[in-house]
């Protein structure tokens, strides 16, 4: 599975984005974010406060219950500010 | 019906004449500007020297265009377009230019401002500021999710 970070998501933890494979029992958004929050330092902060988390997949916004297929492209940024 | 998503500047007059030259049945073409202010507006008011655009390559594309049909199916538009820049912008740089033309003015007026106020919530860009007192990314802001949510509630804006 692709994952992508940006913004201060990105910095905190410290990649644009990485391959990974799935651990058994991960199948929706907040599965993956759950496991991801005990990789590292990083990303403990920069997921701590999942208000200000914004999730896509194959680049469509999604809620935290979505599921999760091998193959998926997912995205965790911080609320957009363009314009 | 064109979005385009690029770093470098685009040239208003040019781009505003391509998009109803050719097309006699417009009476009005609506535009609005983003440019980047010198003046933070949170709590400290030190001046921007710069802000960098990030954006999602791909992502970026598929929302705006979803943003435009979205427009397209809600007024009579002839044409519109949207040009967003991302990277390094200094101070009374152009940011984006989003327009609409339609036969008549009201449909490109209100087109314009939804693409603006849906496009401020779903296109996904980020800014970090530079300032005299470091880097900061730009918080958003809860206003312009309101405005967003004001073309769903029926209400006019």
């Amino acid at each position: 599975m692709k994952l992508l970070y940006f913004a201060w998501l990105r910095t905190k933890i410290g990649l644009a984005e990485e391959t990974v494979a799935l651990p058994a029992g991960i199948s929706t958004v907040a599965d993956l974010i759950g496991w991801l929050q005990t990789r590292g330092p990083g990303y403990a902060e920069a997921l701590a406060n999942l208000s200000v988390v914004k999730v896509a997949v194959n680049q469509e916004y999604v809620l935290f219950d979505h599921p999760l297929r091998a193959g998926d492209e997912v995205a965790l940024f911080p609320p957009v500010t363009g314009g | 019906m064109v979005v385009h998503v690029q770093r470098e500047d685009f040239d208003l007059g040019q781009a505003l004449e391509s998009l109803t030259r050719d097309n006699h049945g417009i009476g009005g073409l609506a535009s609005f500007v983003g440019l980047v202010r010198d003046l933070h507006p949170g709590h400290d008011a030190s001046a921007v020297r710069s802000m960098t655009l990030e954006h999602y390559p791909g992502m970026t594309e598929r929302q705006l265009e979803a943003i435009e049909a979205e427009a397209r199916a809600r007024w009579p538009l002839d044409a519109t377009l949207i040009i967003h820049r991302y990277g390094r912008l200094e101070p009374g740089d152009r940011i984006v230019l989003v327009a609409c033309a339609s036969a008549h003015r009201d449909a490109a007026f209100a087109a314009c401002q939804f693409l603006m106020d849906w496009l401020k919530t779903k296109a996904p860009f980020w800014k970090l500021e530079e300032t005299e007192s470091g880097q900061h990314w730009v918080a958003a802001k809860d206003s312009d999710d309101h405005a967003a949510e004001r073309w769903n509630s029926g209400q006019s804006p």
